[in-house]
């Protein structure tokens, strides 16, 4: 195995989760129960996810729902076995199977606050979450447009508001929850554009229903943004922001059911940011890295990983919940969690434990499938729109790392870039410090469209590392030079 | 260009954006912090030199990498320390 410079020795534990939302703290926190050795790694300095965000830097943060369920977990894991190592970025994940082939390994590799950090386990969970999706229009780079999940992570962990006057577009509950939370905030929302007409809400309303709480809160939302004056615009998408330096306009305008911008009245607003969502996509790379099977879902954020009914997927020892493991929300992905947390623990010899854990397994999956109705109802509001992206300008820039407009990926294409890493290598798309995160679902997306082909068959990046950038500092990390291992010269 | 906080902090700590000293809330992201201060273009694209800040919050997207006492980092994951220098990526 190689080793890296400067690295500690690899521990050995029993299971590595990644990720310390919902889904990745309850599955650790399930695991050491059953007295397994755990260690739960984030980049973030606290678990709750992005949904759970805790507040920092002394904003005392939001009294909602969430705030309060975000601090129940973080109790709980703090009360927890549970060797948790936040600030740490995973860079690495390769397996790292036994010698004789039987048992399956992993060993994971992060950058934390004092250098690296190496693990190894049979068994390795991935709680990865989500990236926004923000389907490109013209000034959507310009400083003052942030995602509707990044308002979330201002709202709740910040303590900023984004502007004074700030437009809120996309599609989605987050549309909702954040119009309504900026204005709560004593900031004004001049407009809620929602790609979704009121006939796309309503077909979902029995299943909306089915979650009466989660419903009132929506209607909250609504008659507080509307009640603030803000003109509620069903069936409209952002065709523009403008500004020099930064967001200063937003011009909306009407689009059909599939996002394709409609002939009407386009509606300007003054505004000094904008929020935009139009959805979520699954933060797959370690799947992709690992060559498991994945599948492409639309409803589900694009591409999925394979799984079982424990979420093991085709790699034996690999499990992938939450939302990076398909666009369900919260409550699917803390039932996942404590499915997983379950079947770790069952896999340790524990099955039987005076019967409780084979009645603990039914409840779980009862609850699963009471979930989905709500999910699904909500992911289907989010998913992608294919006339949004075909109807992006050719001068607008798709890959915002490297500038890469929507007319050099479609002349690329015409020039025979026939897959996706091909698409890649000529136009350098995707191949920025984000690694393609938020550009690589309308690429793929671009792709499909201009050979007309399913978005099975364009297929997506191949996963490589480092996961995040690193630098070599962070790497290799103090050393002495009297240290480093010089191999004898070669005989002639 | 009006970010602001949404609460009072307990502590303001000296910060040099550039050279210039500027007092954000101690333990606030970078990000937000330099928002709240009136600076939202931390950076130029490298290709076309369009302005670009703080996009995703939540450490993926890099768009707020910048220089923080001579080493890149995500503002967005960054808490501001008394002292920091801050270096932007060519927005100034």
């Amino acid at each position: 195995m190689n080793r890296v410079p400067g690295s500690s020795d690899v521990s050995s534990v029993d299971v590595i989760v990644i990720g310390a939302g919902p889904a990745g703290a309850e599955a650790a926190i399930g695991a050491a129960e059953g007295g397994l050795a755990v260690t739960l790694l984030d980049e973030q300095g606290a678990s709750g996810g992005q949904v759970w965000r805790a507040p920092v830097g002394g904003y005392p943060g939001k009294r909602d729902p969430e705030a309060a369920a975000g601090a129940a977990l973080r109790a709980r894991l703090q009360a927890s076995a549970v060797r948790a190592a936040f600030g740490h970025r995973v860079w690495s994940v390769v397996r790292d199977d036994s010698p004789d082939g039987l048992t399956p390994g992993f060993r994971v590799d992060a950058v934390g606050p004092h250098g690296n950090l190496s693990l190894r386990a049979p068994a390795l969970v991935l709680a990865t979450g989500a990236h926004e999706r923000v389907v490109p229009f013209p000034g959507w780079t310009l400083p003052g447009v942030v995602g509707l999940a990044a308002a979330t992570v201002l709202l709740k962990s910040h303590g900023l508001a984004p502007g004074r006057r700030v437009v809120v577009a996309g599609c989605g509950p987050l549309l909702l929850a954040v119009a309504a939370g900026l204005v709560k905030a004593g900031v004004e929302v001049p407009a809620v554009a929602d790609l979704s007409r009121r006939f796309d809400w309503l077909a979902r309303m029995p299943a909306v229903l089915g979650r009466p709480a989660l419903a009132a809160r929506g209607a909250g939302w609504c008659a507080r943004a509307a009640l603030s004056g803000a003109r509620m615009l069903s069936g409209h998408g952002v065709r523009r922001a403008e500004g020099p330096e930064g967001v200063e306009r937003v011009v909306l305008g009407p689009v059909d059911a599939q996002g394709r911008a409609l002939s009407g009245p386009e509606i300007a607003f003054e505004a000094d940011a904008l929020v935009v969502g139009h959805g979520l996509t699954t933060a797959c790379e370690v799947t992709r890295m690992l060559r498991a099977t994945h599948r492409f879902s639309r409803l589900y954020g694009g591409w999925i990983p394979e799984v079982d009914e424990h979420f093991e997927t085709t790699v034996p020892g690999l499990f992938a919940i939450g939302d990076g493991a398909g666009i369900r929300g919260q409550q699917i992905a803390s039932l996942a969690g404590r499915r997983v947390g379950l079947e770790l623990w069952a896999r340790a010899g524990h099955a039987d434990v005076g019967g409780r854990r084979g009645s603990d397994f039914e409840s779980v999956d009862r609850q699963l499938a009471r979930a989905r109705p709500f999910s699904d109802a909500m992911s289907g509001l989010m998913a992608q729109r294919a006339g949004q992206v075909a109807d992006i300008a050719p001068d607008t820039v798709v890959c915002r790392c490297e500038d890469v407009t929507r007319a050099e990926i479609d002349t690329a294409i015409d020039q025979s870039a026939g897959s996706i890493d091909q698409l890649k290598h000529f136009t350098r798309c995707g191949m920025g410090p984000c690694q393609g995160r938020y550009c690589g679902d309308t690429v793929q997306e671009l792709m499909a469209l201009r050979l007309q082909e399913p978005r099975e068959a364009v297929g997506q990046w191949t996963g490589r590392p480092p996961l995040r950038p690193v630098s070599l500092g962070e790497l290799v990390g103090e050393f002495n030079y009297d240290d480093i291992p010089i191999p004898k010269p070669a005989p002639l | 260009m009006s970010a602001s906080l949404l609460f009072k902090p307990s502590r303001l700590v000296a910060v040099t954006v550039e050279g210039e000293t500027r007092q954000m809330p101690e333990g606030m992201m970078l990000a937000s912090a330099l928002a709240a201060t009136g600076l939202r273009v931390l950076r130029r694209s490298p290709r076309t030199g369009a302005p670009r800040g703080a996009f995703c919050l939540m450490g993926a997207c890099q768009e707020c990498a910048i220089h923080v006492d001579g080493a890149l980092a995500q503002a967005c994951m960054t808490p501001v320390r008394e002292g920091m220098q801050i270096e932007l990526r060519g927005a100034r």
